[in-house]
Order: structure tokens, then sequence, then C-alpha cells
């Protein structure tokens, strides 16, 4: 904690009616992935964040990443208002605008300070900060577990800490003391020895003609007073009297609502649409020919609904209506024998000599997984509201990527970006979804020939059928196990890479490892799924040490834990997880328990589930979570996504499958893409070690590792090793003998 | 003309009377609290009373709610005051996204409002017609017992007043 090594701008003065503005520019040190194509050049800026101290001491927080039920909001403001010492009850915050208002540094000078006619003594430094971040359009993305470890971490308490050195700076002059006799607390300075007190607020006009301190000093997680505790989320009133609004939910004058149906193979078109039985039904303004999809626009959604499904549409041909899922998975297996042959791998990781070690063994075990595609199944289905008027168009809409939606809009209507406004509202689930903007451009391009504002919302079905797909894959393993039972040398080999890269790493002391992959890509679209990668080759890599482990007739956890004998961090996570399992505790009949540990967006998560299987019919009894994000700035936020992140994951595990049959998706709605309830959700306690290390995420880390340790469970209890993902496809009924020599 | 009377108002209504429920409630109504979800009564986000009773209103003709008394989300507090699941959601944090919870919500006050003193497999039973994915449901299991404690102690346990609470968490 208080390390703070990057450069970052920092500006300040006083705007209309006596409020101190401070802003924030940092630029990243990762320039990985995605990040780095974006970033032009040194000193370009990647995030903004503005703090506001108004007259009535109330303190706005600007924060730039969606609410989707991940508590951001509140975490971030809890970073700034410890840094600043402000008193947590005069916290306000305030989603930032997307796009031009925001990366056009005239424009977003003038949301941001609340005042078009910007004060000229603050052009030169500021018009630097947000001149930077014109640069970083389509960057302002709320994913990648980001939000706290990087925005939070590198500029919501440098923003607080800034100002508060300038507060106190600025009160030491008015007072004719020395900075050191002066303390801040719960949004006031003091001055003990004279018994002098005032709110911040007073010293706002002298703060704002102060330099702004470099680098002022961070705190250490002792002298925390706000992060760290749970406060109430300031989203949840609203949340449980419908007042929240959703995309869904914007209600604007005159508005039609649209229904869209696309063609049901990716890449196909459409060749045809029949109209005359639809056009003169109840409520039925147009229909629309978007090329790749019909869309019907109506008085009421409903109606759009019954006409899209009267209307006869037929599609060309793209080629990929003779694929089923079958022939997808032996492309893959294919693909892979060809790497093989060929030795023509990309190398993930590569230590040692994996080759020689494979002939030193005494023992080569193997095994295959795969997984299916997923889909994402937000709550609230894809849609967006979008009004066209005088060559401008505005969207309502939920989404993890509002400047990046609103460029692609803008690309596709032709028109300039500054000509797109859109309005954040409420997501009803996001997991990654939200990040891409097809269903938004829809709307744009039907409000576009419209003289009204449209509402497009797609079906269930829709959005089943027309996700961004987590892959399905394969993944195959070797092991070199020596007398011992313990791996000499890993070999990883599997198919379809995305990110994050680290994704296949695995923790555990192997000297000589090769983890390689080759490309093997179908005509399914792929997309961000909470954890990414993450969420299948946890399931890969935690299997198959649980195979090892087995194999070497040890105890699964122990088996871990020798392995885990250099890497301590992630060994008082497991140790954690087991403790708080009571993981030597026997058993009822029936029951068995798995454990497994990953490590994704910096945070490491442990967990051990306990499943009762009777007749064949699993169920997630109890799960008990150990996590290590290095600080929980919200420790009860921490538990409720580590809650979020084993029932997503768990959901999945269990009964997750998108399949493909004639080149299009087979599933349609939750009667056949199931969901886990709440009869058949486990119990679940979370622990969580604040260990100082670097701050990791937590909207994701808690699901990669559930399924594994729910097929490391289910094996525990019959024998049968499941290696093949979604577990409902498995008949767990049969009096499988505990096989403990099954690889 | 259909009449219906949600959460006490008298609306008399010119619709199709295929209609579901669902769409009239949240379009010509423009009460949005309650969700479309899935269209097909699988997931409970669309959750209204219909003279008490839960239905999933996006299956519900209209035309079963003519003459007949219906309460949304927004209908659930009275005199200003939260109904205890709300408060006890509140105590409990229960919502993530809250997208599922105006159904959750409806789901649980039908079911205390016949059976105020729930067992674990009457809340399962109860409420597992109710998807929620962002995986609130040890939560909601524990809000139910929670507001179930508060009609159990005879008093709204220190109501909060709607209208506080700071300013606004989103939208500026």
């Amino acid at each position: 904690m208080g390390k703070w090594t990057r450069r970052a701008f920092i500006s300040s003065g006083i705007i209309a009616g006596g409020t101190l503005a401070v802003g924030v520019a940092i630029r990243p040190g990762d320039r990985s992935g995605k990040v780095a194509d974006l970033i032009a050049a040194d000193g370009a800026a990647v995030f903004d964040v503005w703090l506001k101290l108004a007259p009535d001491n109330t303190v706005t927080a600007i924060i730039p990443h969606a609410e989707m039920g991940q508590g951001v909001h509140t975490s971030l403001a809890m970073m700034l208002a410890d840094e600043l010492d402000a008193n947590w009850d005069e916290v306000r915050m305030q989603e930032a605008p997307a796009h031009k208002e925001y990366a056009n540094y005239a424009m977003a000078k003038g949301y941001a300070l609340g005042d078009a006619d910007f004060p000229a003594f603050l052009v030169d430094t500021v018009d630097g900060v947000f001149l930077t971040a014109t640069r970083m359009m389509g960057l302002q993305i709320t994913g990648g577990s980001t939000s706290v470890k990087t925005t939070g971490q590198q500029a919501m308490r440098v923003a607080g800490a800034a100002t508060r050195s300038m507060l106190l700076q600025a009160a030491a002059e008015e007072w004719q003391v020395a900075v050191s006799e002066l303390s801040a607390s719960s949004g006031r300075i003091e001055h003990p020895a004279s018994h002098r007190s005032a709110p911040f607020a007073a010293f706002a006009e002298r703060a704002a003609s102060l330099p702004e301190p470099a680098k002022p000093r961070l705190k250490t997680s002792s002298e925390f007073t706000i992060m760290g505790t749970s406060p109430a989320r300031l989203d949840v009133p609203a949340k449980v009297d419908g007042s929240a609004s959703f995309g869904i939910d914007v209600r604007l004058p005159g508005m039609k609502f649209a229904a869209v149906k696309a063609a049901p193979v990716f890449g196909a078109r459409i060749a045809n649409v029949r109209n005359e039985s639809v056009q003169n039904m109840p409520g039925v303004r147009r229909i629309v020919n978007l090329g790749d999809a019909v869309a019907v626009v109506a008085d009421s959604y409903w109606q759009a609904e019954q006409a899209l499904a009267r209307l006869t549409v037929s599609y060309t041909e793209s080629g990929n209506e003779r694929i089923n899922q079958s022939d997808i998975f032996n492309q893959f297996t294919a693909d892979l024998d060809k790497a093989v042959a060929e030795q023509a791998f990309e190398t993930d990781v590569k230590a040692g000599d994996a080759a020689a070690a494979f002939t030193a063994g005494e023992r080569i075990i193997e095994a295959e997984y795969r997984v299916p595609y997923l889909a994402h199944a937000t709550m609230e289905p894809m849609n967006c509201t979008a009004w066209m008027r005088d060559g401008r168009c505005e969207l309502w809409t939920g989404t993890q990527n509002p400047l990046g939606f609103a460029l692609e809009v803008a690309k596709a209507l032709d028109i300039d970006a500054d000509d797109v406004t859109l309005h954040n509202q409420y997501l009803g689930g996001g997991f990654g979804r939200r990040a891409f903007p097809d269903y938004a451009i829809q709307a744009a391009r039907i409000a576009r020939e419209s003289a009204y504002p449209v509402q497009l919302i797609w079906s269930r079905a829709e959005d089943t059928r027309h996700d961004h797909y987590r892959q399905a894959n394969i993944s195959r393993f070797r092991a070199a196990i020596n007398a011992d039972g313990m791996p000499l040398a890993w070999e990883n080999s599997y198919v379809d890479k995305h990110d994050p890269a680290e994704a296949t790493h695995i923790p555990y002391g192997i000297d000589h490892q090769l983890i390689r992959y080759t490309s093997s890509q179908s005509h399914v679209p792929w997309g961000f799924w909470r954890s990414v990668d993450h969420s299948l080759h946890a399931f890969f890599t935690e299997s198959f040490i649980d195979e090892l482990a087995i194999a070497a007739g040890a105890d699964p956890y122990t088996y871990r834990r020798q392995l885990l004998a250099n890497n301590p961090r992630f060994r008082d996570v497991l140790d954690l997880a087991a403790e708080k399992s009571d993981w030597q505790r026997p058993l009822p009949e029936n029951f068995g328990r798995g454990i497994a540990i990953h490590r994704s967006f910096g945070t490491i998560v442990a967990q051990v589930l306990e499943v009762e299987i009777v007749a064949g019919k699993l169920i997630a009894r109890r799960a008990v979570c150990a996590v290590d994000a290095g600080y929980a700035v919200h420790p009860d936020g921490m538990k409720a996504q580590m809650e979020s992140g084993i029932i997503y994951g768990l959901t999945a595990a269990l009964y997750g499958e998108i399949s493909i049959r004639d080149g299009a998706v087979q599933q349609s709605n939750f009667h056949d893409y199931p969901m886990l309830r709440m009869s058949e959700a486990p119990e679940i306690e979370t622990h969580i070690i604040n260990s100082g290390e670097s701050m990791g995420g937590a909207g994701e880390p808690g699901t990669p590792a559930i399924a594994p340790a729910l097929t490391n469970a289910i094996f525990d209890a019959t024998g049968t090793r499941i290696r093949e993902l979604p577990v409902q496809r498995h008949d767990l009924s049969k009096p499988d003998l505990k096989a403990r020599d099954v690889v | 003309m259909l009449t219906l009377t949600i959460n006490g108002e008298v609306h008399e209504l010119d619709v199709d009377p295929a209609t579901p429920l669902l769409w009239v409630i949240r379009e010509q109504l423009a009460l949005t609290g309650t969700k479309f979800g899935c269209g097909i009564a699988q997931c409970g986000a669309c959750t209204v009373h219909l003279n008490g009773a839960p239905v999933r209103s996006c299956v519900t003709p209209v035309t079963v709610a003519d003459q007949q008394k219906i309460t949304t989300i927004e209908g659930l507090a009275t005199n200003g005051e939260w109904h205890p699941l709300q408060q006890a959601w509140i105590d409990e944090q229960v919502p993530q996204c809250g997208y599922c919870q105006s159904g959750q919500i409806m789901s649980a006050a039908a079911l205390l409002a016949n059976n105020p003193n729930p067992s674990d497999n009457d809340i399962d039973q109860a409420m597992s017609g109710n998807v929620c994915r962002c995986g609130t449901y040890g939560r909601i299991r524990k809000g139910i017992k929670r507001a179930a404690a508060t009609l159990a102690a005879g008093e709204s346990s220190e109501p909060q007043d709607r209208s506080a609470g700071r300013g606004e968490s989103r939208h500026g």
C-alpha cells in the first residue's frame, strides 16, 4: 500500500459558486494487450478522475465506470474519501458521461466542473490533461476487474490525497500556523492547539490558488478510516422499490418499440422479407431490413414481437449452414493433432526441459478436457433506445463501454462522433456482454429512419442466439511423475487463446513446464465472459492437478500445498479455505468435497465445495471461499462479488452449454439454457486475507475456481471424473466405485 | 375497455385483450419496476400480485386482470414506509445489478403474506421460480428471514424514511 510511482497530472481551480475542483489524469504502466495500441505516446492519459468540493462541504467524485451491481461507485468513492479524510455522509458520486463530452476536452471541462464557462486560469493546466484524454477514446471500459485496482488505486486515491494536502496548506496559511500542527478528519480541519476547527469548504478558495502537489503521500492501510469498512451501497434503495432506471426502463415522448430477429446462422444475411400479412397488423409502424436482421417497429413491444413472428424471411447461404457442434470439436482435435505433428504451437510458458523430463519420469499421466460455448444470459435482455434528430443521435442504454458504443454507432451511421450522445443507464447484468455494441448499432440504424425515438428490445431467444460467446475449447495435459508421485513436468496444449495471457499459468513448483496453444477458430462470435479465459483454464489446470494428486494416492489439498512450498501467498489462501471448510472432517455418506485455487486479475481465490449426490441428483451444499485481493476496500462488497462469482461459475459448470446445429445456436431461453435457482444454491462463506500485496479485482476472480472445485467434489463423492462440462451431460447415478486409479 | 386496479388506482384501458399484463404495466401505465426477463414464465422478473397471489405477468393476458386488483413493486411500500422486505433487502445489501429484485421481492411478499414464518424449504419452494444471475440467493434468503422476524416482532423496526438517503448514486 502507499506505493504510487506513476506520473500523475493534477490540476485544480475554483469554479462558479466557490466550488473547488481537482482533476487527476494518470497514464498507465500496463501497456499490454488491448490498451497498448490505444496509447499514443508517453504522457498519454488513460484514466481521469474529478473531485468537486462544494461550499456546503459536499464532495462529489466523478467516476468513469458503469455500475452493474459490483458496487464500484461506492468502492471508488470510498478510496477518494479516505485519502481526503472526508465525511462519508458528505460524499456523492456521479458517473462520467460518455464519449465526446468526456473525451473532448472543452466539453469535458464543462461537464466535470458543472460550468460551461470554463475559468481561464485553469486552461493551461487542464487542457493538457484533457487533450491527452481524447487519445483514449473507446477506453472508458468497465471490465477486467480493473475499476478498483487501477482507477481507484492510481487516480481516486491520488485525487483525494492531493486535495487534502492543498486544503491543509491553505488552512495553515489562513490560520498562520504550521501544517504539521493541523489535522484533517471527517471533512474538517482542526488546529488542536488553538481549538480551531473549520470545514474543508472554508479553505477551498485559498487551496485553489496553491500549487498542486506533484506526488501526494498516500495512506498506509493502518491509516485507513473509510477503506476496509462496508458502508451501505448507494444504489440499493432504488433497486428495492422499482425506481432504478435500467436501459429497458427509459421512456421518451412518442417512443415506439422494436423487436428484432437476426439471421439464425452467424454470417448469413436477409435474402427476402415478405411483409403482406404484417403491415396492417394493429400498431405496426415499420418493417426494417437491417441486412443481417429484420426489425419491426410498433406502438407496443408486444405488437412488434407478434408481427415479427409472422414475417416470412429467407436468408442467404453463409457457408456455415452445415456446421454442427461435433464438427467444431472435431476441428479442435484435428488442429491440436496437426500442431503436435508439425510442432507448430505458440508458446505460453516454457520452463526447464519438459521433453527430457518426460523420458526421466517414472510414470506419465494424460488427460483431455473440454468445455462448451457459454452465453451470458444477463437478466435484462439487450436493449437500446435511440433518437435521431437533426443529424444527431442520442442513445440510452446500459453499457460497459460507453465511449466505444458511441464511436461504433457514429461509424455505423456515418456521422461525426461529436453528434452521438450516450446516456448510460443501470445495467441489468453485464458479465462482459455489455461491452459489445451490436444492439446499440441496430437501435441507431432503426431510429435513423424514424421520426420518433425507438426502444429496441431483444427477446430472450435473440439474446441467447446472438450473444458473443465464451469459447468452446479442448485442452490436453501430460505430466511426468516421479517415484513419490510428484510432477516433474507439466505439458498443456489447447486451442483458441484469447486473454488474459496468464490464464493458463499454474502456481505450482513444477520445474519443467510447456504450455502452448494453436489457433482453431469457428464461426461463432467470441466475447468476454466473466473472467474470460480464466473461466476455462482454471477448470482444466485444477482438474488435472487433482488427477495427479489422486494418482499419487495423496490428499488433493496437501498435494497442492506441497507444490506451493515456495509460493506462500497462494499457500496461505489454500490453507485458509481448507481450514474454514474443515477439510479433514469426515463427510456424511453420499457427500464429496473438492478444492481448487486460481489467481485471476491479481486476486487469488481458493474454494472448497461440498456436494451431496443421491440417486444421480447433485446438490451443492456448501462453498467456502478464501480470497486475497491484496486489500479489500469494501469487505462486504468483496464477499458479495465472491458469492456472485461462485453462483455464476457453478451455474455454467452444472448446466451451461450453448451448442451449434446447422450453423446456429440451438438454445433459446431458460428452459433449455437453465439457470441455478435458489433451491440449488449452496451456502457460501467467504474469508478475506488482506495481504497488503498489490490490489486485485473482485468482480471476476470468484468465478474460475468453482468449476474444478465442483468436479473434484463429484470425483470425491462418486469416483467419476468429469472431464467435459457441463456436469448435466453426465449420468451421476451409476454406482461408480471409488476408483482411485482411473487415470 | 378494461378496468384494472393497480396499486389502488383504477385505470380504464383500451388495449388488445391478448396483450400480456407485463407490457400494459410497463408501457401503458409506465410502471417500469416490473421487468421483462424471458417472456415464458421461466425467470420471475415480471412477478406481480393478482389479488395477492404472485403471477408471472409476461404470460398473463391483461383480460385476466380485468376488474381485479394488481400490486406491483411500486405499490409495495405503504404510507411512505418500506415494506419489511424492502428494508431487509437494504439491511442485508441484497441487490447487485438489481434487475431481478422487483420480482424476487414480490414473490417473497406473497410468501410472507401467507406464511409469516417460512422454513428454508418453504423459501426454496416459493422462490425457485425467480432467477438471479448475480447470485444473490443467499442474501435473499437472509432478507426473507429478517423480514419475517420484523413482522413477528409486530413492528417495522425503525422504518426508514424513503426520502432520506444521499442524492445521486448515478446520473448527474
